[in-house]
């Protein structure tokens, strides 16, 4: 068999497992592992600028593919920067594989240098953790890491390897496993076939069905039979934050987001249906707004793979534990088998009341003539590139309208962090897509405070040419705690302004980066005309945007799903 | 209400952090945790109690603990014939004869031992449901001067067939 250190083990097992990309910085703990990497030709290592941003491209590489990201960092302060990204991969349930250096065995619990218990400073935030003692245990624990991780619901797995079990001079035999079994993990993927049954009774005898479709649907790859269901049915359909794009944006049944910012008819509607369908969503709080007063006559029928989402936050009627992709195929050949319809005349009638909701445009804005809205902003950008761009975005109001306004084609096109809202996830984020997908467009949607939170990353992005489209919203302010402020705190701007924005067209221009400046709406889509006509460079276009806009509609806070704000001076009847 | 909840888990370091950080995590409440290998070395058996507000919490409590990568079974004790036992040791102190016989007699009375003993010094062992070990935490504090105790907190298994079982 073959002989390898520890070192080489864990290079050797990223490739075994198929690993091709890996973002990291190196430091003393891991310098071994660094010097297997540099006499390995298969995998292409990133060195980032801050860790965080590793985590991030490693994260929205996987959400961008599918695949599993991975990460590598040395022990301490390389392991604790890594924690808000794997938060923020854990919230949104993301898979990954965050490998960081220890001190070694003998030390540890010695507080020596840059010693760090990363097993513990991380494990509410992972799906599972392995710190490995000796060389040996390096290989299956690789292997159990990428399989808990991509499996069930997903999850980041951290793995703390020491640098003693590194060693490069202690050789010992390698292999790796095939396959991995554990048993006291074992996800649930399709549906129990009694509840199957009462699904598709319940939907079909909906009078007014909504489908309330999540993050889960993306990850599943569910989106065809999402779109399959709800053509059939005629069903109307809705998206979280999470799961644009897992319903084409620009579908006749699609009626928006829901939420704290969605449209008036997908809150409408969800408060008003008698059944709500969630296929891998999880009834968060920016969904439901007060859950003592959430869709007061709907029957709950909740799909997910994670049995503690359901009837965590909503109580589930008719809970279904497995896959989005497997029960949602179980059901269409259930349908298809018993020809089971719905009732044509109830579905049309739901339609017209909810298109005399949709007939309220809630979505249109009024334009200025003296400021860009930010609405114009990402209408023209979806229009320069035709709905096919990869869109990152950072944390904020840009985020909110960005998610209103590029209505998404497919999924793993929109790329953002929904659950933790991490700020300064937008730039290192549409690297890490741009790396797994080098031929498409790939814009990252951010405003004035978000991209000051990972701007660093411009250096990488120079140094592995990354051409990336940076599209800044800039309001100088944090326009969503200002909106915040100015409706709920007497208008007292504590602390939300930016009193000293720099010049981010000199910024981009001293990283070797293309800089342009947008003032006038009449700049704008040469601009970006411009930008996406550049492909081998990273453009900045920094956009001056109407400091004072909002974002609607907005929920009313404690008010149930149909209580909004529809512009500062209108307000739906409480 | 008061819910007793069995736990069978991996007998791996860090699995019993998993646990105590998943109830602090979420703000559920422990009020006794026990833990030890089963006759398989590699599993771990846990018994927690646990006051809870209602059913839901309880649901989700015992979700998110099989939810655990470590976890193989939870079960929930309470809701069904089960045998509850906590042991309790207690040192207490006497001065006289009298004190002494009335350890004693106490001691006899509830079906513990006294497992040490010095000239002033009584350390006594009692096992049962934790009421009884209050009744005799309350009933020993007359007759003598408690100097400590400790308590292990609950084991706990079900009667008749039904098996918590790897």
């Amino acid at each position: 068999m073959e002989m390898l250190s520890g070192a080489e083990m864990v290079v050797r097992s990223l490739q075994d497992e198929g690993i091709e990309h890996i973002f990291g910085y190196p430091g003393g703990s891991v310098l071994d592992i660094y010097d297997a990497i540099f006499q390995s030709d298969k995998i292409e290592h990133y060195l980032v600028r801050h860790e965080q941003a590793a985590v991030h491209m490693a994260d929205a590489y996987s959400r961008s593919t599918g695949k599993v990201g991975c990460v590598l960092v040395t022990a301490g302060p390389g392991a604790t920067n890594c924690i808000t990204g794997i938060a923020t991969a854990y919230m949104d349930s993301i898979p990954l594989v965050v490998l960081s250096g220890q001190v070694p065995t003998f030390w540890i619990g010695d507080d020596a240098f840059q010693e760090t218990d990363m097993i513990g400073v991380s494990r509410p935030v992972v799906k599972h953790s392995f710190s490995c003692r000796t060389a040996e245990e390096i290989p299956i624990a690789i292997k159990k890491a990428f399989y808990i991780a991509s499996t069930g619901r997903p999850g980041p797995v951290v793995i703390d390897l020491p640098k003693d079990v590194q060693n490069p001079l202690n050789k010992f035999p390698y292999q790796y496993p095939e396959s991995v079994s554990l048993r006291s993990y074992n996800p649930t993927l399709s549906g129990h076939k009694g509840q199957i049954k009462r699904a598709v009774n319940a939907l079909t005898s909906a009078k007014k069905p909504v489908l309330y479709v999540g993050g889960g649907a993306i990850i599943a790859n569910a989106s065809k039979q999402v779109l399959e269901l709800a053509e059939k049915l005629n069903l109307p359909v809705t998206n979280t934050l999470m799961g644009l794009g897992a319903f084409p944006g620009a579908h006749e049944q699609f009626i928006g987001m829901l939420g704290m910012h969605g449209t008036y008819e997908a809150n409408k509607s969800m408060h008003n249906a008698d059944l709500i369908f969630a296929c891998g969503a999880r009834f968060d709080d920016r969904v439901t707004n007060n859950v003592e007063k959430f869709c007061p006559n709907a029957k709950i029928m909740h799909i997910d793979i994670d049995p503690t989402s359901i009837s965590k936050n909503i109580h589930a009627d008719l809970p279904i534990v497995g896959s989005v992709e497997v029960v949602l195929q179980q059901m269409l050949d259930l349908i298809e088998e018993t020809k089971a319809t719905n009732d044509s005349e109830s579905i049309n009638a739901w339609w017209d009341q909810i298109n005399e909701w949709r007939a309220k445009k809630c979505l249109a804005y009024k334009t200025s003539d003296t400021h860009i809205k930010p609405q114009q902003v990402i209408e023209c950008l979806y229009k320069v590139t035709k709905g096919d761009a990869i869109v990152t975005s950072d944390v904020g109001q840009h985020q909110m309208v960005a998610a209103q306004y590029y209505p998404f084609k497919e999924p793993r096109q929109w790329i953002n962090s929904g659950g933790a809202g991490t700020m300064g996830f937008g730039l290192p984020a549409a690297m890490g897509c741009k790396i797994a997908f080098p031929d498409r467009p790939v814009v990252c949607v951010t405003g004035d405070g978000s991209i000051q939170m990972n701007i660093q990353e411009l250096s990488t992005c120079m140094q592995y040419n990354i051409p990336v489209v940076i599209l800044l919203l800039n309001n100088r302010s944090l326009g969503m705690v200002k909106q915040w402020q100015k409706m709920f705190y007497g208008g007292r701007q504590s602390h939300s302004y930016m009193d000293s924005v720099p010049d981010f067209v000199k910024l981009s221009e001293a990283y070797n980066h293309v800089g342009i400046k947008v003032d006038t709406i009449d700049e704008l889509e040469p601009a970006l005309e411009r930008a996406f006509e550049l492909k081998e460079r990273v453009v900045f276009i920094d956009v001056a945007i109407d400091p004072e806009e909002h974002v609607y509609p907005m929920q009313v806070k404690f008010g149930s799903m149909q209580d909004m704000y529809l512009s500062k001076t209108e307000q739906t009847d409480a | 209400m008061r819910r007793i909840i069995s736990v069978l888990l991996e007998n791996e370091s860090g699995a019993l952090a998993r646990v105590v950080g998943l109830f602090a995590q979420r703000a559920y409440n422990i009020e006794s945790l026990t833990v030890s290998p089963t006759n398989d070395k590699t599993l771990s058996r846990m018994t927690i109690t646990t006051d809870v507000l209602n059913n839901a919490t309880l649901e989700q409590m015992m979700k998110q603990l099989h939810k655990l990568v470590d976890v193989l079974r939870v079960s929930e004790l309470t809701q069904s014939p089960h045998v509850e036992r906590e042991l309790l040791l207690i040192k207490v102190r006497t001065v006289n004869s009298e004190g002494r016989e009335e350890v004693k007699r106490t001691c006899d009375i509830y079906r513990g031992q006294i497992v040490d003993i010095t000239q002033h010094l009584y350390t006594i062992q009692l096992t049962g449901a934790g009421a009884k070990l209050d009744a005799f935490i309350a009933t020993i504090d007359e007759a003598s001067e408690i100097v400590e105790i400790v308590r292990s907190g609950v084991c706990g298994i079900a009667r008749g067939d039904k098996a918590l079982r790897g």
